[in-house]
């Protein structure tokens, strides 16, 4: 469905992607790893065009993601740190991206507004949002219309127990809808029992790609979170 | 389609910013109280012609820039939406454009309408439109130049500063060491490379009192006055306005958010 080929991306001298290739299929879980600064985040961004490679490109079924800016409209985009105008409510927002991005077709899906009970605060300013609250606005956005990719990025980061636990069903529910999904993450025993494969990114390459069980094996361990600890000690 | 909503948003913003209305009001009072001072129309249009020469380009510069730098969340979260690059920026633009004109139309185009509603007021009034959005569209470019907001405000000011002040200095300067030579015809071509002065030659020569310019001003008449003339400075005014534009959008598409 998502298919980068040798994608190169330079800040400066620092190569934050180098000659990374990946291929994301639909149904499947990715989890993508990696130390601090393994370029993780920038490869979202070229997913999303928001950060535009030096070389290499992206297809997005078939199609260049250069040309075809559409497609974004099958992706719900959970950023790392969600970052909305500062003087409008969380309803505004909410009412603001509807009126863009929404058609006739796509059906709306706020269950998550309602899940984290959005509502009862939704006159209160982005502003005035605490970090948990701006993530879980984020996660509903990214769900809300529906899409065909997921893309969270750290999307536990700052949710309390409870909040986690609940987006963590939602995106099992997504998951088992066929959706592709694509999840970043430090707190792997978070993905435990979500992810169907990992990448692994380091300095900006890519390690490796290998299914869950693949990479259990490989490494001996039951646990995803010992598994990758095993491979980034080893390295 | 989604670009209406994305400038009808940007629109909605900036009308209930504290400084637009500010900019309105003191526009407002500034224009009633010059034709209410002189007992003579057309020299309270000449006090005010000064007036939005420097003031009009000062704010349009200074609250665009600041405006595009601190809508950098905004524009982040369209740009990860299924939106055109182009065109959200062109939306940004054109919310922009649109609100600070109808600041300059409140402001200082109806006491205009109102006291002096003859040739040479119209000129004034499409003139500082014409100040207005290239004055944005030049602050566009300069905060795409740099991230940071600090330096990106202080380049405004500098280009501010550059086309009502320190470019006429420079024309001043080459005038004395060419004295000897007829100048007439680089003055020409000089004007067109600062909107401003063009905007003021073309508003004086519509007020007939250009015999105050002196030598050189028979030459604009000559060549400002005609229709021919008053056209390429028209096309020379809106390209002021294209080329920043264009610049802008070449820039902004290949930007990392």
């Amino acid at each position: 469905m998502i298919i980068a080929t040798n994608v190169t991306k330079k800040f400066g001298k620092l190569a934050a992607l180098d000659n990374v290739s990946v291929n994301c299929n639909k149904g499947q879980c990715i989890s993508l790893t990696g130390p601090n600064g393994s370029g993780k985040t920038t490869l979202i961004k070229c997913l999303l065009g928001m950060v535009v490679p030096d070389s290499g490109f992206i297809t997005f079924n078939q199609q260049n993601i250069l040309h075809h800016w559409k497609y974004r409209s099958q992706i719900g985009y959970m950023p790392q740190t969600g970052k909305y105008p500062d003087n409008m409510t969380i309803a505004q927002v909410l009412d603001m991206m509807k009126d863009i991005r929404r058609n006739d077709k796509t059906e709306l899906d706020e269950e998550l507004i309602d899940t984290f009970d959005l509502q009862n605060i939704q006159s209160k300013k982005m502003r005035t949002l605490s970090g948990g609250t701006r993530q879980k606005v984020s996660a509903a956005l990214a769900f809300l219309f529906n899409p065909e990719v997921l893309i969270l990025d750290e999307p536990t980061a700052g949710l309390d127990p409870l909040s986690t636990e609940l987006l963590k069903d939602k995106i099992r529910k997504e998951k088992q809808k066929g959706k592709l999904i694509l999840i970043t993450s430090h707190i792997l025993s978070d993905l435990d029992d979500l992810v169907t494969e990992v990448i692994y990114m380091q300095e900006g390459r890519l390690r490796f790609h290998k299914s869950i069980g693949e990479l259990k094996e490989d490494t001996g361990q039951t646990q995803l979170s010992r598994a990758i600890a095993q491979v980034m000690k080893s390295n | 389609m989604y670009m209406k909503k994305v400038i009808k948003y940007v629109i909605l913003d900036i009308l209930k910013n504290r400084i637009m209305i500010a900019y309105t009001v003191f526009l407002l009072a500034i224009s009633l109280s010059v034709f209410n001072l002189e007992d003579n129309n057309a020299k309270g249009l000449l006090s005010l012609l000064n007036l939005v020469l420097i003031l009009v380009p000062l704010v349009s510069i200074v609250f665009a820039t600041i405006y595009v730098y601190n809508a950098t969340e905004f524009i982040e979260l369209l740009v990860s939406q299924p939106l055109k690059r182009v065109n959200i920026w062109l939306s940004i633009f054109t919310g922009l454009a649109v609100s600070c004109s109808l600041a300059f139309l409140v402001g200082c185009g109806l006491p205009v309408l109102l006291y002096a509603p003859e040739g040479s007021g119209l000129m004034l009034i499409l003139m500082g439109l014409l100040i207005t959005i290239i004055f944005i569209a030049i602050a566009m470019l300069a905060s795409l130049l740099t991230r940071d907001k600090a330096k990106g405000t202080g380049l405004a000011l500098l280009l501010w500063f550059y086309f009502t002040l320190i470019f006429d200095g420079l024309i001043l300067f080459l005038l004395f060491q060419f004295m000897d030579y007829p100048m007439e015809t680089p003055m020409i071509i000089f004007s067109s490379l600062n909107p401003i002065d063009l905007a003021r030659i073309l508003i004086l020569l519509k007020m007939d009192i250009s015999a105050l310019m002196g030598a050189t001003s028979a030459v604009f008449k000559d060549f400002f006055g005609t229709g021919w003339g008053m056209s390429i400075s028209l096309l020379i005014l809106l390209s002021w306005i294209f080329v920043p534009l264009w610049w802008s959008v070449v820039k902004f598409r290949k930007k990392d958010l």
